[in-house]
């Protein structure tokens, strides 16, 4: 929650006024407000902090900085909800990891 | 392929090392800000790494311990209310209350439920609007955009069954604080590199000027961390008192201004609680009037709380810097992450959190196993 979590914008959409993305983090991908950056693209990188991207980062430094969350363990709020969403709001989509690419948690 | 070369990153950390042992002349106090930062810091051994006499203090920068217990008593009650779905960063669940957890009250039938984002609360509100909803709004400014545009969203689209319990605090009033406090020993701060990414630095300039106190706004890698140590040591050793700015390839003087913007429009400034430390100025956000009506507070009338604190637990001076988690009688004993006496344990950002998962103060074998970190 200190620390942000860099991760790549796969697709941007408007909806109700506002920017939102699917943000790529490793191997999971989860919906980002891009409200705050921008002309925030697909392929670019950001600085998010529970679903809310403040910075654009280069994908060196966001390579880097993810790979050092990871080894503090410090990449937990990614996936706290996931097991819940699964009880309260059954989605087929978020069943798990699938072979041809990340989890998708919607 | 691997970004963060390590044999790189060792020579250039062993060249910060010799850098700095070359520019101390007598010992200095350092305080790292952020959670995150002493979690890498104890991590990679840093403050091993250091010449003697470089002493490094951790700050209260793990918002989640430094939530007062009255507030977490607060959403205790709130979530034991009926029809209430009361929702939280899943860091907060296993956070001692006076009487139990969040975790606990979910076992005995309260609807909790960990959120990823604050926005997806406000979905939780639209999927049940027989329900209020509310969300536990903890965090220092790197959580404040997220939690604002949740209230700024819910009310614009009339989602008139959410609420949130905000519990904000500010880093630079606590900076003040600590600096102000009798007995303070910090002599220098590594400011937190993703608080400035949101908020900028200029308050910053404020208080080194006022305190005559460096600041390096420093990242939370070995190699950054290195580097603001290294400036800030030079800055006391030639009797400057500046903010420097370590971690440029993220933070910009300003911060984010729409961040900015929109955490102002959301959010006024008030004095606040922090667990272990007490109440501080003007050191947190509250909801502005015009949002009132998703104010967790207005919305429910919670009777006064008497709260009771561990008798054991000496979290509130770890979160000064006064003491370090060895230092307690409990750590590691009596207090663990999965039996936590006091909120420095519970979260991942936390010191005694930190000092645990990588066996700090314990011998070789009583040093917790891999299964058991946090």
């Amino acid at each position: 929650m200190c620390l942000g979590i860099p991760g790549e914008i796969m697709a941007v959409r408007e909806e109700s006024g506002m920017t939102f993305g699917k943000v790529k983090f490793g191997g999971i991908t989860r919906e980002v407000c891009l409200s705050c950056i921008p002309d925030a693209a697909v392929g670019e990188f950001v600085l998010v902090h529970v679903g809310f991207a403040i910075a654009k980062v280069d994908r060196v430094e966001a390579a880097r900085a993810y790979e050092t969350l990871e080894e503090l363990g410090l990449l937990a709020e990614l996936s706290d909800d996931v097991p819940e969403r699964a009880v309260h709001r059954p989605a087929p989509e978020a069943s798990g990891p699938t072979e041809n690419g990340p989890r998708e948690v919607p | 392929m691997k970004y963060v070369d390590e044999y790189r990153d060792r020579g250039v950390a062993a060249g910060l090392v010799k850098r700095i042992a070359a520019s101390v002349t007598r010992p200095w106090v350092l305080m790292e800000v952020c959670g995150g930062q002493t979690h890498s810091i104890v991590r990679y051994g840093i403050d091993r790494m250091l010449p003697a006499g470089i002493e490094l203090v951790h700050g209260p920068g793990c918002p989640v311990c430094v939530t007062s217990l009255e507030t977490i008593d607060r959403a205790h009650a709130i979530a034991e209310s009926k029809d209430v779905i009361f929702t939280s960063f899943g860091d907060m669940l296993r956070v001692p209350g006076s009487q139990h957890d969040l975790l606990t009250l979910r076992s005995r039938g309260a609807d909790v439920r960990v959120v990823y984002a604050p926005l997806d609360a406000v979905r939780i509100a639209q999927d049940n609007p027989g329900k209020k909803v509310v969300f536990f709004g903890i965090g220092f400014e790197t959580t404040a955009p997220a939690n604002a545009m949740a209230v700024k969203t819910a009310k614009r689209l009339g989602v008139g069954n959410f609420s949130m319990l905000v519990s904000h605090v500010l880093v630079p009033p606590a900076m003040a604080a600590i600096l102000e406090a009798p007995g303070n020993r910090v002599q220098g701060f590594l400011g937190p590199g993703h608080v400035c990414a949101v908020m900028g630095y200029r308050d910053y300039e404020a208080l080194a000027e006022r305190y005559h106190v460096p600041i390096v706004i420093t990242g939370f890698e070995p190699v950054d961390l290195l580097d603001g140590i290294h400036l800030a040591v030079r800055q006391l050793e030639a009797g400057r008192a500046d903010v420097e700015n370590q971690y440029v390839r993220t933070v910009v003087r300003d911060g984010n201004q729409l961040a900015r913007d929109l955490v102002s429009e959301v959010f006024e400034v008030v004095d606040r609680k922090w667990r272990g430390i007490g109440t501080i100025a003007q050191s947190g956000y509250r909801l502005r009037d015009e949002f009132r009506e998703h104010d967790a507070e207005s919305v429910f009338a919670v009777e006064a709380i008497e709260t009771s604190e561990s008798s054991q637990c000496i979290s509130g001076l770890i979160l000064r810097g006064v003491k370090k988690p060895g230092d307690c009688s409990a750590f590691g004993k009596q207090c663990t992450p999965r039996s936590p006496l006091g909120a420095t344990m519970v979260s991942a950002e936390g010191a005694c959190a930190a000092y645990y998962q990588y066996g700090r103060y314990l011998r070789a074998d009583e040093r917790p196993r891999e299964n058991d970190v946090v």
